[in-house]
């Protein structure tokens, strides 16, 4: 049973840095530069799908504030700019701190208000937040802010191959947190919640602290995938950076691929976000929310479990079959 | 600069926009305050009725003349949404809260990006002979949009109260929302008074949504702002409780005319989702809660 976890852990690794090189080798040999523009918001979406999931599949709180927590990421990573010219890995790293904190306190604002009035909590500090923002005039007001990107540092011939290959790692973070998450104590506990929060915290789960940790690590993350995005536009404006798109999207990518599991989310993300910028690309960019929605509506309604949930009822027929 | 005279002007108008928000809201009260069903499609359907009216302008169709025509639409519109919901989630039990709320999040954005394709971004307006002008009541002038809406929507609660209290349909429909095993023990079935109720309160939107356009311009992405002000409606009035929105819907319009007037419009989207935290916060049960 240990080795076999081990034996397990170590493949997840091997993986985690077989994908890191993969696209570090893309970024020095791939010339098409449309290839990581696209490659960069699939992957951003990897991470914004993984962090929703940890409160909203794990826990089942639905949050429809992930564009509060990206919009706030793709501020903070402005205001640094600005305010003291921040390279961009430190300006995720605050962003990540400003997320955690920002998670905390939304956490503790919200987390004792169940189902329903958790969700629309959310919305409303989402809306709140792109207020805030609009008013401020220091990152640009309602109108927006251009942003200069630095020069880019060897061995990357463009930014956005170097914004690509940073989106990869943080994929592997994330999707390495969330898999902790769900594999450790603090993933049973959420599980728990989930099924019966009262008959959880009449066990001695302790039920608000394992949701704040929760509500903090999702929140961290989302802000981190959203700083980035202010250099990878080089444009910033509240409007789209609180875009309820966001919330939508990674709210249907975990739920289309599946909430039990770690990789349903990165299965949905990858699955939505390629085809949402293949048909950008070739048709509009409203037809993409529109495949966004129903297929959100098609999965909830006729597979409740997923991506994940068909592949094992398929898996479990097979095995019946076969003998 | 402050004026009393400002802060009046911006109590008398925020009192009827604030009926108008009661009438916007009164639907959910019904659906989500009586019936528990987590319909976060209300106000895209709201925005949806708005351009149904809009369509019916152009046969010269009186706005509320349209609201009236779509109601019965919208009735078997409620039904049908109420019965996949019912089919799909109620009925398997577990898990009803993250995909049910997931399922109208879904369908709200399908409405939303369907009127984007079909008829674009553009704001849209109607036409009556009692949009544009405005009267004078003690030295205050007031939009003859607003006392329209304001009139439609103390006529709308009222009759929603009296049908709730005084019918025996009315009184199924709280009885479902007090005790649903107590009432399947009666040999009466929840399932098709609630689907009756969700009728109902759709059917109620469609004027609603006509009170809208007659009230300012309508665009798809409306809904967005209607989600902050009718859920704080709701649960500000205290779930379910009819006089309550309307003292609710009062409390916010007032509000936000207040804080629109002393600091400008960038803030006003923000002043019903604040008040919605603060209700949360400190009186999750609501004005009139039960």
């Amino acid at each position: 049973m240990m080795m076999r976890g081990l034996g397990r852990g170590l493949g997840f690794w091997i993986g985690a840095a077989v994908f890191i090189a993969l696209a570090f080798a893309m970024a020095l040999t791939i010339r098409n530069e449309y290839a990581f523009f696209a490659g960069f918001v699939v992957l951003q979406f990897i991470v914004l799908a993984t962090a929703w999931n940890i409160l909203g599949g794990y826990a089942g709180y639905v949050n429809f504030g992930t564009s509060a927590f990206f919009g706030v990421g793709v501020y903070t990573a402005v205001f640094l700019l600005k305010a003291v010219a921040a390279p961009l890995w430190i300006q995720i790293g605050v962003a990540a701190l400003v997320g955690a904190a920002l998670g905390l306190g939304v956490g503790l604002l919200t987390l004792r208000l169940r189902g329903i009035f958790f969700s629309i909590a959310t919305v409303a500090i989402t809306i709140i937040a792109e207020t805030l923002i609009t008013n401020w005039k220091f990152v640009g007001g309602a109108t927006g802010v251009q942003l200069l990107r630095p020069p880019v540092t060897s061995p990357f011939d463009s930014y956005n191959k170097m914004l690509f290959v940073l989106a990869a790692v943080m994929v592997v973070i994330a999707v390495a947190l969330a898999r902790h998450v769900q594999n450790s104590g603090i993933g049973r506990g959420l599980r728990a919640i989930r099924d019966d929060e009262i008959a959880a915290e009449c066990s001695g789960v302790p039920t608000l602290n394992l949701k704040l940790v929760a509500c903090a690590l999702s929140g961290a993350l989302m802000c981190a995938a959203g700083a980035p995005s202010a250099m990878y536009l080089q444009f910033a404006d509240p409007v789209s950076a609180f875009n309820l798109n966001y919330s939508v999207s990674a709210l249907a990518m975990s739920l289309i691929g599946g909430t039990s599991h770690w990789i349903g989310p990165v299965l949905g993300a990858i699955l939505l976000a390629t085809t949402q910028q293949l048909l950008t690309v070739t048709i509009s960019s409203e037809i993409n929310v529109l495949v966004l929605g129903v297929m959100l509506v098609l999965f909830v309604v006729v597979a409740p479990e997923g991506i994940i949930g068909l592949a094992r009822k398929v898996w479990r027929l097979v095995r019946r079959g076969a003998p | 600069m402050f004026s009393w005279e400002l802060l009046l002007d911006a109590i008398v108008l925020g009192t009827m926009v604030g009926c108008f928000y009661a009438a916007v809201s009164i639907g959910l009260s019904i659906s989500f305050g009586l019936l528990d069903v987590p319909n976060v499609a209300h106000p895209a359907l709201l925005v949806l009725a708005s351009y149904g009216a809009w369509l019916l302008g152009d046969f010269d169709i009186d706005p509320i003349l349209a609201g009236l025509l779509l109601m019965p639409v919208f009735f078997v519109l409620g039904i049908a949404l109420y019965r996949t919901y019912h089919e799909t989630f109620e009925k398997r039990g577990s898990d009803a809260g993250v995909r049910g709320l997931a399922f109208f999040f879904g369908i709200a954005f399908i409405i939303e990006v369907g009127i984007i394709m079909a008829f674009g971004v553009d704001q849209r307006t109607v036409q009556a002979f009692y949009i544009g002008k405005s009267i004078e009541i003690f030295d205050i002038r007031i939009p003859m949009r607003m006392v329209v809406a304001f009139a439609m929507a103390l006529l709308l609660s009222l009759a929603l109260t009296f049908y709730l209290s005084k019918t025996f349909l009315g009184r199924a429909i709280r009885a479902v929302a007090q005790d649903e095993g107590a009432l399947r023990l009666m040999g009466a079935d929840p399932v098709a008074i609630k689907q009756w109720a969700f009728g109902i309160a759709t059917a109620v939107v469609a004027l609603a949504g006509a009170l809208l356009i007659i009230v300012q311009p309508v665009e798809p992405t409306l809904d967005r702002a209607y989600i902050g002000r009718t859920f704080c409606v709701v649960v500000m009035a205290g779930l379910g409780s009819m006089s309550g929105t309307l003292l609710a819907g009062v409390i916010l319009g007032v509000a936000e005319t207040v804080v629109l007037t002393m600091f400008g419009a960038s803030w006003a989207p923000a002043i019903s989702f604040t008040l919605l935290l603060i209700v949360l916060g400190v009186r999750p049960q609501g004005l009139f809660g039960r």
